[in-house]
């Protein structure tokens, strides 16, 4: 034991890898699919099938968005600290950020729905939805962070849960092969009722209502998808059908610290790539960026680029921190939200000021810089905004419900 | 010469009690300041015109430089010419960790008592006195604060490289007060200096003082007077003499100057910066209080070198500057962990202050304007601890940690100060007096991004 916070050496090989991916297959399609929004990009497939094989050959670490899955504290001797399949995948999914996001969010069988599967399946269900491009809708045409009242129900008849409701802003909604619902048992016992069922693409009652045209991820589609007395297997309901009032909305958003460091992941990544290219062209302009001599006796190009590198590895520390206590079972909420608030804003800041420093060369889509400005936006927002994790933060450290802090 | 122009300097307010270099009186200005004079002469005491009211705080005045007479005690010189002992780096498995070693983690334990008992209830007298009491100080080397970074092999008690465990320490400590951990690891941060760079005749001569019961107070001098101050560019300069080398020049926030047996002074050699090891007792070193707007309990000074001849052995490392650029960025790192400190002692402060002070029939941390401070303090406070923490271990591997530690500092002096200011903010009023520590915070978080030397790890 001993505090090092350097990129683990066992998931270097892989990061590396990432990267090569992101360099040579995302990027030559990144603003492709940028101009043609709502294109299926085919090249995905083939990348897909790869790091398929990738996975089954333990290569993989466990990373991808099923790598989030948290077995049982095992009993006994501790072999020490773990870097296992939480931080191979905020790692290997910055790298992938580093090359789009919006193509990275693409990613056959690597949807939100699936860590979702991953976080609150049971053991039959994770079998059975083993190889899935799971989808998740949670929020609604009047739901947004308040997702607590969700308004979609489920109704027990017979063997089937009937669901009924309209879910908006679903990511791979119209290419993910299942979909990830919340909705709720009883809209009278509150966010305890809340659920989330797994809908196979085809079942009757459900479709998708329309695409979304957007600021950014534009190669990611963004469905809106309508549920019509949409009749699912009751065996569908991801962990407990019991309404247990007292572990409330736990079970549900469980997910969310799971995922939260996986957005941050992709906010650090996108902020990386703007940095790497800004450095680059600020290096082409004459400026160096001086670590050991203090900021203000260097250009206010340099200082600025040290106050966002400092920013940005704040933020990719808090990732890796969350991720790791995620490996080691420990709680993460806390350190999930702080990870996720902090790459949130600070992917907007650094890919905006970038745009900024490199002027019309930035703002031009000559460059992919405007393009990163666009994609960060929306990782300050989905799964939790910004002011959802400052909520959840200051509840946490003033130790305060949230009928005391709204 | 030019009587008049001079006369018009001298009725310029320019350049004095902050005035720009611009600022120039109007013919009310010139009345307002002939009253002035007036109220500030001692016409109106001698009428009786005025109360008795000023308790002169000595301490905190400024008197003028005076010789450095600190019960100077002569360093015998001895020992071989060889290279000191060094204390190895760290061993590391390439795993990411967060948690400390056994050693570190009872050092921590240690040093957080002591911060939290005896350092935080003497800081706001040492504020005030400017200096750290005696007690606290004597209470620091019973824990060995002094030999924390000095190998075991020369009586000190680091197995291997320490800059993790003195950053871990300084920021336990700066919980307590940021200004009294100053004082009580500036020497420590010499002796830690003398065991990374020292000949074995530095080591001998000067490293058992710090072992003993009476450790020598110490300075490591860096910083400077000047605005823009780059401190890879001292204007303090050594020139080769036959005898070893002369130095000349002011520097400024030298920690516990008035005391300071021993001083590790930065000048500029060939062009090159270099640290040099200058004893008090050696003529031509004055000091003068340099009180300062925080960390006053670091006893702050200014210390001259006029025409200072030290021997040719009094170089510490290299002569190419990368010796003292190696210092700067420890340094560096130890202001980091200071920061670290005291942003954690804000946060703690604050927290259970929102929650009970009411405004509008409820507690104040139920609003989202206060409840969203008390969270960017967290998220940032922690960003900076990573921040820290990862140059730490870098640089107690013996890994390049250029980059990590200038990421640190920026995000340090920067956050840390947000985190001072929004400290006073939470508090309203309250935060402005001094019946609450947090103005003391925002006064030292000040220093960082600020401050160079004085400390290391």
């Amino acid at each position: 034991m001993a505090i090092s916070l350097d990129d683990p050496k066992k998931l270097k090989p892989l990061a590396s890898q990432a990267h090569q991916v992101a360099m040579n297959m995302l990027r030559p399609i990144s603003r492709k699919y940028d101009r043609a929004e709502h294109a299926y990009p085919t090249e995905l497939d083939m990348l897909a099938a790869m790091i398929d094989g990738l996975s089954e050959s333990g290569a993989s670490e466990g990373a991808g968005a099923a790598g989030v899955r948290r077995d049982e504290k095992p009993e006994g001797k501790e072999e020490g600290t773990k870097n296992g399949a939480n931080l191979a995948s905020v790692m290997s999914i910055a790298e992938m950020c580093w090359g789009d996001v919006g193509l990275l969010l693409s990613m056959p069988r690597q949807g939100l729905g699936n860590s979702a599967i991953a976080s609150v399946a049971n053991d039959e269900q994770s079998e059975r939805f083993a190889g899935v491009w799971a989808g998740m809708a949670i929020t609604e045409p009047g739901v947004g962070s308040d997702s607590a009242n969700i308004k979609t129900t489920a109704v027990l008849d017979g063997d089937e849960y009937v669901i009924n409701g309209e879910k908006i802003y679903v990511t791979s909604g119209d290419r993910a092969d299942h979909i990830v619902v919340w909705a709720t048992l009883d809209r009278d016992l509150g966010r305890a009722a809340i659920k989330s069922f797994v809908v196979a693409k085809g079942t009757p009652g459900m479709r998708v209502e329309r695409l979304e045209h957007k600021l950014g991820i534009r190669a990611s589609d963004t469905a809106a998808i309508i549920f019509e007395n949409c009749r699912v297997p009751k065996e569908n309901l991801l962990g407990s059908p019991e309404i247990d009032t007292k572990q409330g909305f736990a079970g549900a958003m469980a997910t969310f610290d799971n995922t939260r460091p996986l957005v941050a992941s992709m906010a650090v990544g996108c902020a990386k790539a703007a940095l790497d290219l800004t450095r680059d062209l600020l290096t082409q302009a004459g400026v160096e960026i001086d670590y050991d001599r203090p900021a203000h006796v260097q250009s206010a190009a340099a200082a600025k680029f040290l106050q966002m590198e400092a920013d940005w590895e704040g933020a990719r520390l808090l990732m890796m921190q969350a991720a790791w206590m995620a490996d080691n079972r420990e709680p993460n909420s806390l350190e999930a939200s702080m990870a996720k608030a902090k790459a949130g804003r600070v992917g907007s800041d650094i890919t905006l000021s970038c745009v900024e420093l490199c002027g019309s060369v930035g703002f031009s889509e000559g460059e992919l810089l405007e393009k990163w400005a666009r994609d960060s936006k929306i990782l300050d927002i989905f799964e939790g905004t910004q002011q959802i994790q400052q909520l959840i933060i200051a509840r946490r450290i003033l130790g305060l419900s949230s009928a005391e802090l709204k | 010469m030019d009587i008049g122009k001079s006369l018009m300097t001298r009725l310029s307010p320019a350049g004095r009690h902050g005035l720009a270099s611009t600022e120039q009186r109007d013919p009310i200005g010139y009345a307002v300041a002939a009253l002035n004079k007036l109220a500030q002469s001692d016409l109106l005491d001698r009428v009786g015109l005025r109360k008795q009211a000023e308790q002169v705080v000595f301490t905190s005045t400024r008197e003028g430089f005076r010789t450095v007479t600190a019960a100077s005690r002569q360093f015998k010189k001895t020992g071989g010419k060889g290279a000191g002992t060094r204390a190895p780096a760290a061993p590391r498995k390439g795993v990411f960790d967060l948690t400390p070693t056994e050693d570190e983690q009872m050092l921590v334990d240690v040093v957080s008592e002591y911060a939290e008992e005896v350092v935080r209830p003497a800081a706001a007298e040492a504020n005030e006195t400017c200096e750290a009491p005696e007690a606290v100080l004597k209470a620091g080397l019973e824990i060995g604060l002094p030999i924390l970074g000095v190998p075991e092999a020369l009586g000190g008690i680091s197995e291997e490289r320490s800059a993790m465990a003195g950053t871990l320490v300084a920021e336990a400590l700066s919980k307590g007060d940021m200004g009294i951990a100053l004082a009580a690891l500036a020497p420590g941060s010499v002796a830690t200096a003398l065991g990374l760079w020292g000949t074995e005749a530095q080591q001998q001569t000067y490293l058992p003082a710090f072992t003993e019961d009476s450790a020598p107070a110490a300075a490591l001098a860096l910083q400077e007077p000047t605005v823009l101050f780059d401190v890879l560019k001292p204007s303090t300069t050594a020139r080769r003499t036959a005898e070893g080398f002369v130095l000349d020049g002011t520097k400024a926030g030298v920690v516990r100057g008035a005391e300071a047996e021993l001083f590790v002074v930065g000048a500029s050699l060939d062009g090159a910066p270099v640290l040099f090891l200058v004893e008090s007792s050696t003529a031509g070193l004055t000091v003068e209080a340099e009180p300062s707007m925080g960390v006053r309990a670091a006893a702050l000074t200014t210390l001259r070198l006029e025409g200072v001849s030290v021997p040719a052995d009094a170089v510490l490392g290299a002569t190419d500057g990368s010796t003292y650029t190696e210092c700067v960025r420890l340094s560096r790192l130890a202001w980091c962990a200071l920061a670290v400190g005291t942003g954690q002692a804000v946060l703690d402060y604050v927290t259970p202050y929102v929650k009970t002070r009411e405004a509008f029939g409820e507690p104040i941390a139920h609003r989202q304007s206060v409840a969203f401070m008390i969270a960017n303090i967290a998220i940032e406070l922690q960003a900076m601890r990573l921040l820290t923490y990862k140059a730490a271990g870098r640089a107690a591997a013996g890994q390049d940690f250029t980059r990590e530690v200038a990421l640190a500092r920026k995000l340090c002096s920067e956050k840390g100060m947000a985190i001072g200011n929004d400290g006073v903010q939470l508090l309203g009023g309250h935060g402005f007096v001094k019946e609450h520590p947090v103005e003391r915070w925002y006064r030292d978080l000040r220093a960082v991004g600020i401050m160079e030397g004085a400390v290391l790890v």
